[in-house]
């Protein structure tokens, strides 16, 4: 018998938001203590800030230029490797509750498996694997699967309608009637994608998630290896959840963020010595991506707007921590609790009114960038407790759940195996978030690396940029990224350096899927 | 109001093609995610892989343009109209022409995604020869 893996996965969380990170509004206990038996990572960076490219690098151990779903709306190949297919091989029970979003969400035909199970009643399809074999969707012997409201096809929308119907409107819309995302605003503030929502807490889709993934756990057999990858889409937007826990943080005391300036001059001077597309999206010239509302301006973000969110995030990410707390009590109690790994993380993160803006989109800074990572090995395997500064990738998961596993690493994972300890990691480690995106005529190219005392990013030229801008960070002198050095001449060694390593990383030699066809917003 | 156009140069002949095209209940075999299409006059109703039933009007069929016209009758589009053009290039040589005109805009990257994915398995049935 071996280690069992529940990978936790949460959407656009911040790195902040969790107490042991020094988050001050939510209260997660749970995690923390996760956190303090395991190994605690403090500079974990996305592949992508957007969901589909990130989700798809998770499961592929591949960045998004080489596995091909390089946007949102741009389906993951259906033979792309994984290491859910990779366990399976090994043995595993595998399972995926909640989101996987590695197809498109807006299929109203059903093209793709995701959108299609529920409707079937089938766990999962067989399908083309990498290696030309045909096997479970994407490696998960059962799929189960929520997003951030009850519309749609996917099974918890579907159990919602047909169990709870007259509770649908207690959510908020996450699209308007254009199909875009919905600026209308709600709660106390008038804030974008805030509504207080009348849904029992039992029916929310957080509680859900949690009770699914019960459900699978306890029809194994005790002696069975497994790998559940937990998956819930909050405390992503909207910011709807039950009204009878929404009150729990009151907006009202919130703090606001460290880094949201409160006077408009400071916003718009920060603003300004950034790439241009920040303030163009600030002012409302350039919506650069399908991610944030079509018709929002955040210029009109307001402070008290800014707390509700995050009062409301927080109350999100406590009710998650409160549902991990109850799935491991059921690992626990069917005796796994020794041979376990926990693996929790996000996605991407939220900019949650950091430089006067919400959402996310192409600004790679530590609201979107910074991730909570937290792995507590499996008590078998004596791992020591540890905090790792060094920064690692959500590329590296896959490699980590396979070395869990044990057996050779595959050829395809291009991360590493996260570290346990800082002494583990080379001092010139570093990490790359890559951004593509070309919807409706706007076409914009990021790439961002991060190492131990910087944050670069580099603009290729696009519809918003002419391919000489850029953003320099000294994390250590300037951890909130407010003074952009890019055009510093005393930083130019630096930025030299930073250029190389990209050009490295764009030139690697690894066999790249050819990009995906654009098929949905999202 | 958004329009999207696909095309596909497809090796047979375009009565081939025009068979899988100009035949409604045919478009099981061609269309992504359709489970089950059902056709009354000038009405189809699409069964989908989601569990949505689709209603359509068929607006035009006509062998000897081979012009095919439909519109999606759903509370997804405020407005649709869907045409598929097949064009004789040659003996054994046949272009298809597949464009969709939606409103609200954002439908037309779906729907133009899946028309496209559409004229692959028009292209490959009709060049297997069971068209």
């Amino acid at each position: 018998m071996g280690r069992k893996i529940l990978f936790i996965t949460t959407d656009q969380q911040r790195y902040d938001t969790l107490g042991v990170n020094g988050g001050r509004v939510a209260s997660t206990p749970v995690v923390d203590a996760l956190a303090r038996e395991g190994v605690r990572y403090t500079r974990c960076q996305p592949t992508s800030v957007v969901c589909m490219p990130s989700r798809a690098s998770m499961l592929t151990g591949q960045y998004p230029s080489t596995h091909g779903a390089w946007m949102n709306g741009v389906a993951l190949r259906i033979d792309a490797p994984s290491v859910a297919a990779a366990l399976h091989d090994r043995g595993y029970a595998t399972a995926l509750v909640g989101k996987a979003h590695f197809e498109p969400f807006l299929d109203p035909f059903g093209r793709y498996a995701e959108n299609a199970l529920s409707a079937l009643g089938v766990p999962t399809v067989e399908q083309p694997w990498f290696d030309g074999r045909l096997g479970v969707h994407r490696g998960f012997d059962s799929m189960e699967l929520a997003t951030h409201g009850v519309l749609g096809p996917l099974h918890y929308a579907r159990w919602f309608r047909r169990t709870h119907p007259e509770a649908v409107g207690g959510f908020y819309p996450v699209l308007d009637d254009d199909l875009n995302v919905n600026a209308a605003g709600g709660g106390d503030t008038g804030a974008p994608q805030v509504r207080y929502n009348d849904v029992p807490r039992e029916w929310y889709h957080t509680e859900w998630v949690a009770e699914r993934t019960i459900a699978w756990l306890e029809g194994l057999d005790p002696d069975q290896d497994w790998f559940c990858w937990m998956s819930f889409p909050d405390p992503h937007h909207p910011w709807d959840p039950p009204a009878e826990a929404a009150r729990r943080v009151d907006w009202r005391e919130v703090p606001l963020p460290e880094n949201y300036p409160e006077e408009r001059e400071e916003r718009e001077r920060l603003l300004d010595a950034k790439a241009r597309h920040w303030r163009l999206w600030y002012d409302g010239r350039v919506v650069s991506n399908y991610e944030a509302p079509a018709h929002w301006v955040p210029a009109t973000l307001t402070s008290d707007q800014v707390r509700e969110v995050n009062a409301l995030n927080a109350v999100e990410v406590e009710l998650i921590d409160e549902a991990i707390g109850r799935v491991l009590s059921v690992v626990a109690a069917r005796g796994w609790g020794e041979q376990t790994d926990v693996v929790f993380t996000s996605d991407h993160g939220e900019l949650q009114g950091d430089f006067g803006l919400l959402f996310k989109g192409p600004y790679h800074v530590d609201g979107l960038v910074r991730l909570p990572l937290v792995w507590r090995p499996a008590r078998s395997a004596g791992v020591t407790p540890a905090v790792v500064s060094a920064p690692v990738s959500l590329v590296s998961l896959a490699a980590t759940f396979l070395e869990i596993a044990g057996g050779e690493r595959p050829a395809w994972t291009e991360g590493e195996a996260l570290p346990v300890s800082d002494e583990a990691v080379p001092s010139d480690a570093a990490t790359v978030t890559e951004w593509d995106s070309d919807l409706f005529g706007v076409e914009v190219h990021v790439r961002t690396i991060v190492t131990r005392s910087h944050l670069y990013t580099e603009y290729a030229k696009g519809a918003l940029h002419d391919g000489t801008e850029g953003e320099l960070y000294d994390l250590a002198d300037d951890p909130l990224q407010r003074v952009n050095r890019f055009e510093d001449r005393s930083a130019r060694a630096v930025r030299a350096e930073l250029h190389e390593r990209l050009a490295g990383h764009e030139a690697r030699p690894v066999e790249r899927a050819a990009p995906g066809r654009l098929v949905a917003p999202v | 109001m958004a329009s999207v156009r696909f095309e596909r140069r497809i090796g047979a002949p375009a009565d081939r093609v025009w068979a899988l095209v100009g035949d409604p209940a045919r478009i099981v075999e061609w269309f992504p995610g359709v489970l089950e299409a059902r056709v009354e006059g000038d009405r189809r109703t699409l069964r989908l892989a989601t569990g949505i039933e689709m209603p359509e009007r068929i607006l035009a069929d006509d062998p000897r343009t081979r012009h095919f016209a439909y519109r999606l009758e759903s509370d997804l589009v405020r407005f649709h109209l869907g045409t598929i053009d097949v064009f004789e290039l040659g003996p054994s040589d046949t272009l298809c022409v597949y464009a969709t005109t939606v409103e609200p805009d954002t439908m037309a990257l779906v729907i133009g995604g899946a028309t496209d994915e559409a004229l692959d398995a028009i292209a490959r049935l009709s060049e297997g020869g069971s068209g």
